[in-house]
């Protein structure tokens, strides 16, 4: 029913870690009670008013609401590990992450997907539990627990109830800190993550991901999927999985994230307990590699005989996710395509119906992720659609009006407080600053951070990072009836490749 | 469940009060491609808060129900009308959630495009959404923004038809069906639902059809068609509306009563169809050929509607089937003999009737067939030796917890205000539903697998293309 707020911004694999990233109040203070955080409230729109009894004319809106971002308390324990809590007593409920600042990027060549493995094994058993006891623990429970591993970071997280604090966190710390990879699990995730994999290729979107991060990035981080191929989920062996864990997961390379109904100092209390013996380590820099530079724009064609739409991805190596245009950047895609008003979706779905929905986001990363423009187009329309992404391109790149500009400000600082609605929520904007060190005062300034952004500004990231001559075009779709239409768009040259982005025959 | 998920999501469970509901996505006007979600979650043991609220009725007939929370400084506005694909006529499927599409493109007041431009410059955003019973309609924003979703939804309510024209049916139609493509049509196994549908009611059955409808029919909506479903459905007799957030009831009261007290009554809303629960008459066996590496089994029986006194039991017996990790079929399929590459069991109860599931793929190598054998017998077991207390509670632990979750939204209130508005009749149900499960018992569970998963049944076999060998054709012992 309702789509997630729509924040294509930033996009970080990490599972709990949501597409904007984006807070807070801070309170870097090693304890103490941090300062209450007031953002100041946006231009509020034109001028304020009771409701007038003219129907025929949209309402006069009041000033919105100053906005309070909550406190969050940083305190650290003697091995390093962070802790931030942000307390929300509205329902009797709390969300514990722990966020590690490592995760597919330090997949080696050939075992790509190690990281991804090795943090789904984690549930599959302890030095104390098994898999099924475990998992029969979290259902007595009631309790969710999620070990998900992205680019950038894995997380662990567990969603509970209060009343359960005390057995659900110790089950938590056990799955966090004892796994035992057992073998026997190793190979049974390894035979559904094969069987997974040839699943893949029923699936136009999936298909069309992979084969542009590997064109786009090549054999740098980012490339490679994050769940692997077939040749590297056979070659992943216990020890390597046991490396990863081993290497990365570490006090010094974490921070644990509580927010809910809960005390600081108790939940100080209850880490140092937990997670008080876990053992520092050296935490070696993981090698990004650098993606080779895009060359002139390319038609890339993955065939998908007989599918009834094609699916887009266009784009290439965008910016990371500490990049000092964020908020101009952040404008100009959100009036791209970064809302359902925005040109890309107005265009292709409100104007032409040529899909359900399209979209652009830049994925800020810890080096450089994509800028993607993406949709589902009705097969026998892959022609026009293309021309009019190639439109929408090249138009961004002039002067974006002002009322569009400011309509475009005005909805990412109003929609800031919508963030903070639930645990959840404040979590998982929490744990996007976290892998990439951005203070976490960052969202004090946000609302006027995008105030700041000018036409100019706007023009100038529009122009520095859309580039409509070279561009990594990937259309995955029945070849046969749209491969002559394609080149006679002369968009591009025409290749075409397989899911990895090799060329194919 | 179990399942690793690592590519981006747009699911809409979160808002699904069914333990494992359809694996169908349920017809939305958008989703946005881009979005990432934060993990889902649920909590456990701990008690249903009430929420307080006011209901009231207009003049007109429009329901109003408000909730103050001023615990974040927004609101939510969600509006249901008592129509859905369900009501739909024949040679028309699909119509209730075309006309969805239409509520965004303007009405008298609103010229094309500036809904949604006017929300979001406000900080706002909405989408509907359209099942077999109802439609919903949500706006979401900073509690300021109020009163600009109020006219806006009062001046579709009221004043929708005077600018409809055939351009934006079109529109619309071309979207619709675009978002068939993406959602079913070009999606592995995105047919066997509506497969499944139409063999499980008789074609009479407002259940027969899927909400998405059929291409024939999204062709064939004529403008009339779109003037003539307003004026029967789109009344303020026939709808309902919640706002949840940070207001006060006294000055919404009076916006509430500015901007739609002025909309006339409609005229009395056809009655729903009338159906009887009951098992299909005899086993059924169908194939589909679909794009897909691997053949997929399906098990389907006629159940129960919603709040039926069998529905609660249903709800834990899918659980106990394939909820978790340690449920009857995952963990025998899936985990100890590994034949199967995921399983799934649903109970589906809508508010005239309802449906269970069972789901199932087999790894490479295995064959539709031999599920059938082994989901077979870990029914029967079901049937003769019953579920132990712990699998029960693991069900009742884990279905109360969602309970909590639904509540952590002012839209997600909305949404749960109006669902059992519309169910029972009593906005803040929640309590009351949650108690069901508390109630049921180990035999009523094993009372139900015998009574409805003991009749006929229609199975499905979706196989690769040229691959209808694969076909399950007869009851497997």
């Amino acid at each position: 029913m309702r789509p997630r707020r729509a924040y294509p911004v930033t996009r970080n694999a990490a599972a709990l870690a949501s597409s904007a990233a984006w807070l807070i109040a801070a309170a870097c203070s090693h304890s103490g009670s941090p300062p209450s955080t007031t953002a100041a409230a946006p231009a509020p729109t034109p001028t304020a008013a009771a409701p007038t009894a003219d129907l025929t004319k949209p309402p006069v809106l009041g000033a919105p609401k100053a906005l309070t971002l909550p406190d969050v308390v940083a305190r650290a324990l003697p091995n390093g590990l962070r802790l931030l809590v942000v307390e929300q007593h509205e329902l009797p409920l709390a969300d514990f992450v722990l966020v590690v600042k490592s995760g597919g990027e330090t997949d080696e060549p050939g075992k790509l997907g190690t990281a991804t493995l090795a943090t789904s094994l984690l549930k599959e058993g302890t030095t104390t539990r098994n898999s099924l006891q475990i998992a029969d623990q979290e259902a007595f429970l009631g309790v969710d627990i999620f070990a998900n591993s992205g680019w950038d970071a894995t997380t662990v997280q567990l969603h509970t109830p209060t009343a359960q604090l005390d057995s659900a966190l110790s089950l938590f710390a056990d799955i966090a800190l004892h796994p035992a990879f057992p073998p026997a699990e190793l190979e049974r995730l390894r035979k559904s993550r094969l069987t997974s994999l040839l699943q893949v290729k029923d699936r136009a979107p999936e298909i069309a991901n992979r084969a542009f991060a590997a064109i786009v990035f090549g054999s740098a981080a980012y490339g490679h999927p994050l769940t692997g191929d077939e040749a590297s989920t056979n070659a992943i062996q216990q020890a390597d999985v046991r490396r990863f864990y081993d290497t990365y997961f570490r006090p010094n390379n974490a921070t644990l994230l509580v927010v809910g109904d809960v005390k600081p100092d108790d939940v100080e209390r209850r880490a140092r307990a937990l997670f008080g013996g876990w053992e520092r380590g050296t935490v070696p820099p993981a090698n990004y590699g650098q993606p080779a530079t895009g060359k002139g724009t390319t038609i890339y064609l993955v065939d998908k005989p007989g599918a009834a739409q094609s699916s887009f991805r266009i784009g290439g190596v965008g910016v990371s996710r500490t990049t000092p245009d964020y908020f101009p950047l952040t404008v100009m895609n959100t009036a791209l395509g970064g809302s359902f008003t925005s040109r890309l979706n107005q265009n292709l779905r409100e104007t032409k119906g040529y899909t359900y929905g399209a979209s652009s986001g830049f994925a800020m990363r810890r080096t450089p992720g994509p800028f993607i423009a993406s949709a589902e187009v009705v097969a026998a329309k892959t022609d026009s659609a293309l021309i009019e992404f190639m439109k929408e391109v090249r138009a961004i790149r002039d002067t974006i009006p002002r009322d569009e500009l400011e309509k475009t400000k005005r909805y990412l600082q109003l929609q800031l407080p919508g963030r903070f609605e639930t645990t959840g929520g404040i979590a998982g904007q929490l744990a996007g600053l976290v892998p990439y060190d951005v203070p976490l005062d960052f969202y004090n300034g946000y609302t006027q951070g995008i105030a700041a952004v000018t036409q100019a500004e706007a023009q100038r990231v529009a122009r520095q990072y859309l580039d409509p001559d070279k561009l990594a075009i990937v259309i995955v779709g029945d070849r046969k009836s749209i491969e002559a239409t394609l080149k006679a768009t002369k968009v591009g040259d025409v290749v075409v490749v397989d899911i990895a982005g090799r060329p194919a025959m | 469940m179990a399942q690793p998920r690592e590519t981006r999501s747009v699911s809409p469970d979160r808002f699904r009060r069914r333990l494992g509901a359809p694996n169908v996505p349920l017809p939305v006007r958008w989703l946005f491609p881009f979005v990432l979600i934060v993990a889902p979650v649920t909590v456990v043991a701990q008690a249903v808060p009430a929420i307080a609220y006011e209901k009231y009725t207009l003049p007109n007939g429009l329901e109003v129900i408000l909730s103050e929370d001023h615990s974040v400084p927004l609101v939510a506005v969600n509006t249901w009308y008592k129509v859905g694909s369900g009501d739909e006529v024949t040679g028309r499927t699909g119509f209730a959630h075309l006309f969805e599409h239409i509520m965004f493109m303007g009405s008298e007041n609103v010229p094309v495009g500036k809904f949604d431009q006017w929300l979001e410059a406000a900080g706002g955003n909405n989408n509907g959404s359209t099942n077999a019973d109802r439609t919903n309609y949500y706006e979401w924003m900073p509690a300021n923004a109020l009163p600009l979703a109020l006219w806006l939804d009062a001046d579709r309510m009221g004043r929708l038809l005077p600018t409809m024209d055939q351009a934006k049916l079109d529109l619309q139609r071309d979207v619709v069906k675009n978002e068939r493509r993406q959602s079913y049509d070009n999606v592995p196994y995105g047919r066997a639902f509506e497969t499944i549908l139409a063999a499980l009611y008789p074609p009479t059955h407002p259940y027969s059809h899927s909400t998405i409808g059929s291409m024939t029919d999204l062709s064939a909506a004529a403008l009339e068609d779109v003037k003539s479903f307003f004026r029967t459905y789109y009344a303020p007799n026939n709808a309902t509306i919640a706002i949840v957030g940070d207001f006060q009831r006294d000055s919404v009261k009076r916006l509430v009563q500015l901007y739609f007290s002025g909309i006339p009554r409609g005229p009395a809303i056809p009655p729903r169809p009338q159906v009887t629960s009951q098992p299909v008459p005899k086993d059924t066996f169908l194939v589909l050929e679909d794009k897909v590496q691997l053949p997929r089994l399906y098990y389907a029986w006629r159940a129960v509607k919603a709040f039926h006194e069998d529905d609660a039991p249903l709800d834990v017996a899918a659980y106990v089937i394939a909820g978790d990790k340690n449920s009857r079929l995952y963990k025998r399929l899936v985990y100890d003999m590994q034949v199967a590459q995921d399983v799934s069991a649903f109970n589906n109860s809508q508010r005239l009737d309802g449906g269970f599931q069972i789901v199932v793929t087999p790894k490479p190598g295995h064959t539709p067939t031999e599920m059938a054998k082994l989901v077979n017998e870990e029914l029967r077991k079901l049937t003769t030796d019953g579920i132990t207390d712990r699998e029960l509670a693991r069900a009742q632990n884990s279905t109360r917890a969602q309970f909590l979750d639904r509540l952590a939204s002012d839209l997600g209130k909305a949404d749960q205000l109006n669902f059992y508005n519309y169910f029972s009749g009593t906005p803040d149900y929640a309590r009351q539903d949650a108690a069901r499960y508390d109630k049921v018992t180990v035999d009523d569970v094993k009372r139900v697998v015998v009574s409805y998963l003991g009749k006929p049944r229609v199975t499905l076999t979706v196989v690769p293309e040229g691959k209808r060998d694969l076909m399950v054709t007869g009851v497997i012992q």
